[in-house]
């Protein structure tokens, strides 16, 4: 029965990707430069170790790390309260669910490159702004120093991705029964003290729900470095897909750039396995 | 009719509307107070780059770059918008109406498909048992871990051999392989949080399995379920690398791609990749108003007692 | 509950093992026998020149997609045996797509950067015509142009737009200020310097030194100028010592000393173009596309004060960066023929003279015919000497990775984080190795 059930997914999901996914793990035991088929040396694990050994590798990961951790925190903080927001009736919710919707419903790509054009140096609405609500002396630089645009490339992915955290907190909340509540109060609790002994530890599946899905996109995150900034300043951006990206189509080094990959899909599923660990609930990965 | 009379059944109305502070009417004033501040600051958060965005769509290219700035152009002009939707003369904007249909249909029947082979799934995943039922599901979720970049040239290649390359066709079966992982995933624990009792109920009263999955289950986890639909479908609209490498021609070029090729080699042309940003946003926020009126409603534990 | 968080020992059951040895076996067989696609260079048909092909063309390029499609119809009405189908996509798209297409046959034609060829020539991604290239075309195209598709003494591909960095100024500014027009970078400094201190213009200089190829333009032109080379005769980097180091030395110093807008370090060419349209500084080197757009009042404050002039010199030369495309014969194409057929087409004079608004031709004796030099003259007064005078960026096959070193060195550099000297022996020992 369950083989019957889960065969038209796994048809959809495994057919078309399965030899690819095949092939670029074999792919990665070679040294592979360019993407021609053919006799290409064998290297075993030298690519793997290749990249273990490469720092710029893990200056990439540490970026990565450092990239996911903030977003994925904030996105969970704001989605939380935004989600909270939207749970509560009031008139004109309908306006704030479906505005909520509008930075996630704007592509990547569109969204990168306006956030590009807002940190603009010279003419970014931000510095405008800033300047005059007479916050900022004068216009600087927001994407010019490496630490600096690795934090306003989150500032964009934050913005974009928090409604996904939100409507998905709103739908863990509307699973909440409203009788908790009802019975905190009756023993006195006030909102912040239910919010903590009640909401959340309801919600924890919500939240693994999000920690995991965002943990997993962030790492793969390339898009929108890939048009906000190019992995610079610096190298400032370069995450560990975009590093990826350069080794195996800029460079053409497909071997390596495959064993780079499965690294990175290595590090998202330790990281999942991980957090389901510390969370011990319900959730079943 | 039946199953909204059950959900009816299953739902007490009467705490519908308790406020969660209590007491004092000063305090339940300063309380909405809040709420409408709260409200209108998140609306203002992420409505303001929106409206920057469609400002710099009718806005004259040295308008955008003017010191200071003025939040309302000198030249206010709905050109590009017209150079969109009558075409004709620009090959571009005739390339962006056609990239508009490839994105609402690669990315509606992506959805479709994922969800209905999704659904199944999840439901083996959430209450069946068999050996190997976590090893499975997180081997399909960890096609999801993949970056694409890996896979790219040897799909590329695949989708040459089977004539899919440049067509919709094509998009859709790659789209589905990393929509579904993750509707099974988020699937099968909403339908876990969904409590036994119920379909046990259905299966008592003669239902078969797949029945109660449809008769029950579905209805209840109906928010779920449309709230993933919206998100599988972002997923699709929003998909960049496989669409750049894949298509080249309207047959099947999606609206990132599109928008991407407002960027010649140096010039960028903020104002027309703004337009194409609006127009882009337009079909997903169609989507998310009108599935907002259902995203509501939900289990209620007490009624199972 | 048990097992509910111990995933981390969760196995396969053989059950699993089973599917998915069973998949991997089933698609190893399915590799060996069919999984290659288009093969090697040296298939595809030689041949009188009929059929199909599919040609690969940016979007945005000099020539609009509308332009193309024009040329490719008249090429279609001369030739009714071949039909032809373009694809345009962004530049940025353009290496990837070649690169991915390779092995699939899925372009006969495609448009490459004049920093691609080593790359893909010995990669086999497209194909070798020095044999088909007439021996008049060795005289008869510009010297700098011809380098455009050459790597190792072969060609691999037909020159087709040309480009290179010009220097443009503001007059007016430079009125203003009392100063002429520099010739030589020493005189840009003191210009500069002017300008600044006389309150003309806050930050005269702006430049593309975002970390993007761009940089190593500007850098490749400033290296030449000051008598540097990327490689030496051996094939290692030299570029950290003499002319190279001056270059950066040099970039460093402008912004050390406050002429150079510091924006210049997240700026593109776009950026540049804006920034000097919007008449925010005096000085700045760019591409040829800026010249017309600096000079429409729809896009710019400064029309009409703008005047393009040719690199300013070092003490070695002044050379412009070689920015041309070439087309080439896509390695899969199985219709070679028709390919070099098109090819010759779009890059013969009567098409290029037709259509040198946009781009100014290849071929040497244009550059007296009145019908080009009435389309920009001041464009191409100057572009006469400046395209025979360009600097390549280094042509080895991992280019794109010496870019990409070159490039954050730089960076480094300009940011402050290292000295130039160890930025550069940073990047060169990091070169060396590839």
């Amino acid at each position: 029965m369950a083989v019957l059930l889960l065969l038209p997914a796994a048809i959809v999901i495994f057919g078309i990707i399965v030899y690819p996914l095949l092939r670029t793990l074999w792919t990665s035991f070679f040294a592979v430069d360019s993407p021609f088929p053919g006799r290409y040396p064998f290297v075993g694990l030298g690519n793997y170790r290749r990249t273990f050994s490469n720092s710029e590798f893990w200056l990439a990961t540490r970026r990565t790390a450092y990239f996911t951790g903030v977003s994925t925190l904030a996105e969970l903080i704001l989605g939380i309260l935004v989600g909270l927001l939207m749970n509560v009736q009031f008139r004109g919710r309908w306006l704030l669910r479906s505005l909520v919707v509008l930075p996630w419903a704007l592509p990547t790509i569109v969204n990168a490159t306006m956030w590009r054009w807002i940190f603009n140096p010279e003419y970014g609405a931000l510095n405008a702004l800033l300047t005059q609500l007479h916050l900022l002396p004068q216009y600087r630089s927001w994407l010019g120093s490496p630490f600096l645009a690795l934090n306003m490339v989150i500032v964009a992915d934050v913005w974009k991705n928090t409604p996904l955290a939100a409507f998905l907190f709103l739908a863990g909340l509307q699973s909440i029964p409203r009788d908790l509540f009802e019975a905190a109060r009756v023993d006195g609790a006030g909102p912040i003290r239910s919010f903590f002994s009640i909401t959340l530890p309801l919600l924890t599946t919500t939240v693994l729900v999000i920690l995991v899905v965002r943990t997993i996109e962030a790492f793969k995150v390339f898009d929108i470095i890939y048009v906000m900034t190019r992995g610079g300043p610096a190298n400032g951006t370069q995450t560990v897909a975009y590093y990826a990206y350069l080794q195996a189509f800029s460079n053409q080094l497909f071997g390596y750039g495959a064993a780079i990959a499965y690294v990175i899909a290595l590090f998202i599923l330790a990281l999942a396995l991980v957090y389901v660990r510390l969370l011990r609930t319900e959730v079943e990965i | 009719m039946a199953t909204i009379a059950r959900r009816e059944q299953l739902r007490p109305r009467a705490t519908a509307r308790a406020p969660r502070f209590n007491s004092g009417r000063r305090r339940r004033l300063a309380y909405w107070v809040f709420i409408y501040a709260a409200a209108v600051l998140v609306g203002a958060i992420i409505l303001a780059p929106f409206v920057w965005l469609l400002i710099s769509s009718v806005a004259a290219p040295t308008d955008l770059l003017a010191r200071p700035l003025r939040w309302v152009p000198e030249h206010i002009s709905f050109s590009r918008y017209r150079s969109i939707f009558h075409g004709g003369q620009s090959s571009t904007a005739d390339t962006f109406r056609a990239s508009l249909v490839n994105s609402a249909i690669v990315a509606g029947s992506s959805v479709v498909v994922s969800l209905s082979v999704g659904i199944f799934g999840a439901y083996a995943f959430s209450r069946l048992r068999f050996r190997g039922r976590r090893a499975t599901l997180l081997l399909m979720l960890s096609t999801y871990m993949l970056p694409p970049i890996a896979i790219v040239v040897p799909l590329y290649l695949i989708l040459v051999q089977l004539h899919l390359l440049d067509t919709r066709l094509g998009l859709i079966l790659v789209y589905c392989s990393f929509i579904t992982p993750f509707v099974l995933w988020i699937m099968s624990n909403y339908f876990r949080s969904i409590p036994r009792e119920l379909e046990d109920a259905a299966r008592v009263d003669g239902c078969t399995r797949m029945g109660a999955l449809f008769r029950v289950i579905l209805p209840l986890a109906r928010p779920g379920i449309l709230a993933t639909a919206l998100f599988g479908f972002l997923l699709a609209w929003d998909e960049f690398l496989y669409a750049l490498i894949f298509t080249s021609s309207t047959h099947a070029k999606t609206v990132p791609v599109a928008i991407a090729e407002f960027t010649g080699r140096f010039t960028v042309d903020f104002g027309m990749i703004a337009t194409g940003g609006v127009l882009a946003a337009v079909p997903p926020l169609i989507i998310a108003f009108v599935f907002q009126r259902y995203i509501v409603g939900g289990l209620s534990a007490g009624a199972i007692k | 509950m048990t097992g509910e968080g111990s995933l981390v020992s969760s196995r396969l059951t053989r059950r699993e093992f089973l599917k998915v040895g069973g998949a991997t076996a089933g698609l190893a067989v399915l590799a060996a026998c069919g999984g290659g696609g288009g093969g090697t260079a040296s298939s595809g048909g030689g041949g009188g020149g009929s059929g199909t092909i599919n040609a690969l063309f940016m979007q945005q390029a000099a020539y609009s997609v509308d332009d193309i499609k024009g040329m490719t119809k008249a090429f279609q009405q001369a030739n009714p045996k071949i039909k032809v189908n373009t694809t345009f996509v962004a530049y940025e798209a353009l290496h990837d797509k070649i690169v991915a297409a390779a092995p699939a046959g899925t372009y006969d034609v495609v448009l490459m950067d004049v920093i691609w060829p080593a790359e893909f020539g010995s990669k086999h991604e497209v194909m070798d015509v020095t044999d088909r290239y007439p021996a008049s075309w060795k005289t008869e195209i510009f010297p700098g142009a011809l380098e455009t598709a050459e790597y190792n003494g072969r060609f691999y591909g037909v020159p087709w737009i040309l480009d290179t960095k010009y220097f443009f100024y503001n007059k007016d500014m430079l009125q203003k200020a009392g100063v002429q027009p520099p010739t030589t970078w020493d005189e840009v400094v003191s210009a500069a310097k002017s300008l600044k201190s006389k309150g003309v213009v806050q930050y005269p200089l702006i430049w593309s030194w975002a970390q993007a190829e761009a940089v190593i333009c500007d850098y490749a032109q400033l290296l030449g100028a000051f008598g540097g080379k990327f490689l030496d005769d051996a094939g290692k980097p030299m570029f950290n010592t003499g002319g190279g180091l001056r270059a950066l030395q040099f970039m460093k110093q402008t912004l050390d000393d406050k002429i150079t807008n510091p924006a210049s370090t997240e700026s593109l060419e776009e950026d540049v173009r804006k920034i000097f349209s919007q008449g925010q500084a005096a000085m700045a080197l760019n591409w040829t596309y800026m010249f017309s757009l600096a000079n429409d009042p729809k896009e710019s404050k400064v029309s009409g004060q703008v005047v393009v002039a040719h690199t300013p010199s070092g003490s070695a030369g002044a050379p412009g960066c070689n920015g041309s495309m070439a087309l080439c014969i896509a390695a899969g194409s199985k219709n070679q023929g028709a390919a070099w057929k098109y090819i010759e087409y779009l890059t013969s004079q009567k098409v290029q003279t037709q259509y040198a608004k946009l781009s100014l031709p290849i071929w040497t004796s244009s550059y007296g015919d009145p019908a080009v030099v009435n389309t920009l003259p001041e464009v191409v007064a100057v572009a006469k000497t400046q395209l025979n005078d360009m600097i390549l960026r280094p042509q080895i096959p991992s280019y794109n990775q010496a870019s990409q070193i070159l490039q954050a060195s730089i960076q480094k550099a300009l940011t402050g984080a290292t000295s130039p000297e160890q930025a550069l022996d940073d990047a060169a020992s990091q070169v060396a190795k590839l």
